[in-house]
């Protein structure tokens, strides 16, 4: 993909589940409605463990475990929007988003966080905040979080420049 | 197609139908299974039939949910027509439809939920929704030594991992459930990982008997052992991460891996399960779900509730996989209590209970 001006790059090295958590709390935080969020990176690399803290940062109740949504494809929780769990794990043909409901919430003010996102075509996908994961050791994992787009480079600026 | 049939209900037609008993076609749509079932008054089995679409989603390692409607659409009517056919019973010999309403893939469980809609409202018979879980702990009433209330369920499978102490039929307690990942699903991607399959549990099952558990030792997730939650995501990045030490030599030890990881699995389930029971002072104790029909975890649970002097119940291993006859099952307990749907009813992807 071509640099745009507006491209954002930022890369993090966590060294537990629970920083993995604290980022996506971070975001949790800061993020606004319809902001889709698309995570890459191998099985037990931290993308769900990223979304629980995610969910925390929207304030979705913590009576509601955010579980893995790969046999159910789609999970949705209250909170200060509502959050759209996606996981496409299980789908390794491209199908027609229309057909698992990810059409209708990416039209939606929601948060969507789409695990293995990889697997649908990029153009499909509205600008998003692309995140990849990589299991670099026991606990540690180096995310690189991007985006292309102006609106969400100018948000984790906003956000991350000012956290740790 | 699998076929479970009771012929000596052929008997029936010729021997007139009892008024007493309740007839009831369960339908079972909400995952990968196509199936319908006759039960008469909640327990006994007419017919059994389940379609697999296993065949279908292996080269994809998984469901894909838009073939799983296309394939629910194409199996639903010949499916019931053999369930009928099977229980030796005409349509018009019904006297209600239950049918799994959610949790599922909601593009699968319109399949079986319009059918019946229509099917029952076409028949001027009662229908019922079905909570799918539900329906997997009354799958223990379907055997000729169902518990006594009240007791605890362990109910496992690919999208649920959950304890509940049960006191009626329909009047359940969850005690805990899985903080991330289902036990079935941990199955299931591991054995992705490791190439075996799917589905996993299966494979994973058959080839840990060739390996030695106690030479790898993975973590076991018990997270407190005071609570009843599950979290079976770590102990599968720890098989992830074995496989990545071990890059070179790995393959060769797949046996000792499987085997590992199963003992793992299995060891807090049984830890849980029959901890559960002991707070909650109940001398039966049932394992339902796709899981309960792994070989080692039936032998593991059986061995440690003996030791408590605990009577475990486990369905046979037709019915701890997706069933309509546990459907038709515990439909009959709703209806019998007067609940029933209507046409403007809908159907639900996910619940709490």
């Amino acid at each position: 993909m071509t640099e745009l001006l507006s491209t954002f790059k930022y890369q993090i090295t966590t060294r537990s589940v629970d920083e993995t958590k604290k980022l996506g709390k971070i975001i949790g935080t800061a993020v606004t409605g319809g902001t889709v969020l698309a995570l890459t990176g191998d099985l037990g690399s931290g993308k769900t463990s990223f979304v629980q803290g995610l969910a925390r940062g929207l304030e979705v109740p913590d009576d509601y475990y955010i579980t893995s949504p790969s046999y159910t494809l789609i999970n949705e929780y209250p909170g200060r929007y509502p959050l759209f769990h996606v996981d496409l794990y299980r789908i390794s043909d491209p199908v027609d988003m229309e057909d698992i409901g990810l059409y209708e919430i990416l039209h939606t003010s929601g948060i969507v966080a789409i695990e293995w996102a990889d697997r649908i075509e990029q153009k499909l996908l509205p600008d998003s905040i692309n995140i990849h994961l990589e299991l670099k050791g026991d606990k540690t994992r180096k995310i690189c979080i991007t985006a292309y787009d102006v609106k969400n480079a100018d948000l984790l600026k906003n956000i991350l420049r000012s956290s740790p | 197609m699998q076929r479970l049939s009771n012929k000596n209900s052929r008997c029936r037609e010729c021997s007139g139908k009892n008024k007493s008993e309740m007839i009831i076609l369960g339908i079972e749509t909400s995952c990968d299974e196509t199936a319908a079932s006759v039960v008469v008054d909640g327990k006994k089995i007419l017919s059994s039939v389940i379609s697999s679409q296993i065949d279908v989603h292996h080269p994809y390692g998984g469901v894909v949910p838009e073939l799983a409607s296309r394939k629910h659409v194409e199996a639903i009517a010949p499916v019931v027509n053999t369930a009928l056919s099977d229980a030796g019973i005409d349509s018009k010999a019904l006297d209600a439809v239950a049918v799994t309403r959610g949790p599922g893939l909601v593009g699968a469980l319109l399949v079986g939920f319009c059918f019946a809609k229509a099917f029952a409202f076409a028949l001027e018979i009662p229908w019922v929704g079905i909570n799918h879980l539900e329906g997997h702990v009354n799958s223990v009433f379907l055997e000729s030594d169902p518990p006594p209330f009240p007791f605890v369920a362990l109910l496992a499978s690919g999208g649920h991992t959950s304890i509940y102490h049960v006191t009626s039929h329909t009047r359940y307690e969850l005690m805990g459930q899985t903080r991330d990942d289902a036990a079935g699903e941990a199955y299931d991607k591991v054995a992705k990982m490791l190439g075996l399959g799917y589905p996993g549990g299966a494979a994973i099952d058959r080839i840990a008997k060739k390996g030695a558990p106690e030479n790898i030792s993975f973590p076991r997730p018990f997270i407190d052992k005071s609570t009843f939650d599950f979290s079976f995501s770590g102990l599968k990045t720890a098989v992830r991460r074995y496989v990545q030490i071990h890059s070179d030599d790995y393959l060769q030890r797949i046996p000792d891996i499987v085997a590992g990881f199963q003992e793992a699995v299995v060891d807090v389930l049984s830890y849980k399960i029959i901890h559960a029971a002991m707070v909650k002072r109940c001398d039966h104790v049932a394992i339902v779900g796709g899981v309960a029909a792994n070989k080692r975890l039936r032998e593991k649970i059986r061995h440690d509730a003996e030791q408590k002097k605990l009577t475990v119940h486990i369905p046979s291993v037709e019915l701890c996989g997706d069933n309509a006859a546990m459907i038709a099952a515990i439909g009959y307990h709703y209806l019998k209590n007067g609940v029933v749907s209507d046409l403007g009813d809908d159907v639900f992807s996910r619940v709490k209970i």
